[in-house]
């Protein structure tokens, strides 16, 4: 469903990324780990359409992504929730823009919001919310226009540990809910493990994929106590560590 | 109900500190040149009962209103068309920056030509003066705005108009109330020296006519008027911000 042709793009004549190519199928779901600063955001904004590549093009079911639509979804580093809107109005806010009604988006919303385990916040603002509640309603808010297509760019990375696990789990029930596909950017190997079936290792700048790993264990959620994950982290970690 | 009770404490605590260095001041100077402070404050409520005192007070106010709406109408919006589109801002940084400096009140005798002596070229000279604060704070305001609001909205297949209304105007309202709160104090202040021209009406010729009468508890009735009026416009200005900006005022949760 979504296929990354050549892709490349370059910031003042300095190539970020460089001939990246995958593809992701129906219901998979991608992590993309590497060194920090290698140009994995850039990726995510030239699969949502926020960003034109300079080479190279990204087709999301044969067409080619020209710029950000309603089926594909970004949760935005920092979670991208605007501080000025309620909760609800946030999570509402994909729907409004394709013409929703008031009453109709926000019941979508409201069920949306306890799919994540927000009950009852709805006039809250996000300054109202603690990192994890936030991180919450972005994911509602990604899911909530039913995308064909998610993007996380780094999304738990200013979380605590207890609750970034907990909110990877809860990410993995979301997916397992509708299997929408995502693409998963992250520089945590053990997320990587946790949230991709296939994980793709990019290089230092321009960044280009290297190597992608098969994730047998996926999907369970006791994943990090197994010994594949063990055996699949130390794989990564040797691959990672090459790039720097 | 409590936060209006503390707020009146504060005011209260504020106005008793103030009248007691009055009144140690005016002990000081013999009570001559500075009244004592009781008697300013029976002299005001004395022109309170009167028409003349209201009328004065519902004049300045009227231009000093009238001008804070026409700054904001005028300045606001150009301010955020200046933050947010880089051509027009090419082309109109330049004027503003180069004038922004030049002290726009030495421009009052042009303005009394070109507008006449009555109320529109007091209330212009406030307008001009208060809208370059409202213009240059929103224009920078907008400009500050991180690119991952914008972003947050064109992800979800927001258009421009989206992006305006989502982004540019909300971030960009408590930038130009605080300007506009801000600027209550600017104004006042114009206003008192606009008044002091051709006019016959307005607390600032109340002041000044009284001060060239020598009639000091008048004078001060009309200082502490505008200072009412300053007061007044400043609070209102105050609850504006905090009701249309709620969500600046929140505490962080964690």
């Amino acid at each position: 469903m979504l296929t990354a042709e050549n892709l490349g793009k370059s910031y003042d004549g300095r190539s970020v990324i460089s001939d990246v190519s995958f593809t992701l199928a129906e219901g998979e779901t991608l992590a993309v780990v590497g060194p920090s600063g290698c140009g994995k955001t850039t990726l995510l904004y030239l699969l949502s359409g926020l960003s034109a590549p300079d080479e190279g093009r990204a087709l999301l079911d044969g067409r080619p992504i020209t710029g950000p639509a309603a089926d594909i979804s970004i949760i935005l580093q920092d979670y991208g929730l605007l501080p000025w809107r309620t909760i609800i109005d946030n999570v509402a806010l994909g729907l409004k823009i394709q013409g929703m009604g008031r009453k109709e988006r926000m019941e979508r919303a409201r069920a949306q919001l306890a799919e994540v385990g927000i009950v009852g916040r709805d006039g809250d603002y996000p300054a109202n919310l603690s990192g994890g509640e936030q991180q919450r309603v972005a994911i509602a808010r990604a899911f909530v226009t039913r995308p064909r297509l998610t993007l996380l760019d780094e999304p738990f990375s200013s979380l605590d540990a207890l609750t970034r696990e907990r909110l990877q789990l809860a990410l993995l029930d979301a997916w397992q809910v509708r299997r929408v596909p995502y693409v998963l950017v992250t520089h945590s190997l053990e997320e990587a493990v946790m949230l991709g079936q296939r994980i793709m290792v990019m290089s230092a700048r321009p960044a280009r994929p290297v190597a992608v790993f098969e994730n047998p264990g996926f999907g369970d959620a006791r994943i990090r106590d197994t010994e594949a994950c063990f055996a699949l982290l130390r794989e990564l970690r040797h691959t990672v560590e090459a790039q720097w | 109900m409590v936060k209006l009770f503390a707020a009146m404490l504060r005011y209260g605590l504020v106005i008793l500190v103030l009248g007691i260095l009055w009144k140690l001041t005016a002990l000081s100077l013999g009570g001559v040149v500075l009244p004592h402070p009781e008697d300013a404050l029976a002299a005001l409520a004395e022109a309170m009962t009167t028409r003349i005192f209201w009328e004065h007070f519902g004049v300045s106010l009227y231009r000093s209103v009238t001008a804070m709406a026409l700054a904001w109408v005028t300045a606001f919006p150009l301010g955020l068309v200046m933050g947010s589109v880089r051509r027009v801002d090419k082309i109109m940084a330049p004027f503003v920056f180069l004038t922004y400096p030049v002290p726009k009140i030495v421009l009052l005798p042009i303005f009394l030509l070109l507008l006449g002596l009555g109320d529109t070229s007091k209330i212009a000279m406030i307008a001009l003066i208060l809208g370059y604060q409202i213009l240059v704070t929103t224009r920078d305001g907008v400009r500050s705005i991180h690119p991952k609001y914008f972003d947050s909205v064109r992800s979800l297949g927001g258009s421009n108009m989206d992006v305006l209304r989502e982004v540019l105007l909300p971030a960009a309202l408590p930038h130009g109330f605080t300007a506009l709160r801000l600027g209550t104090g600017v104004s006042v202040a114009v206003l008192f020296f606009v008044e002091s021209f051709a006019t016959t009406r307005g607390l600032g010729y109340m002041i000044m006519d009284a001060w060239g009468a020598m009639d000091y508890l008048t004078m001060f009735s009309g200082i502490l008027g505008m200072s009412i009026m300053g007061a007044a416009l400043y609070e209102v200005a105050n609850v504006l911000e905090r009701k249309v900006c709620r969500w600046m005022f929140l505490r962080a949760k964690d």
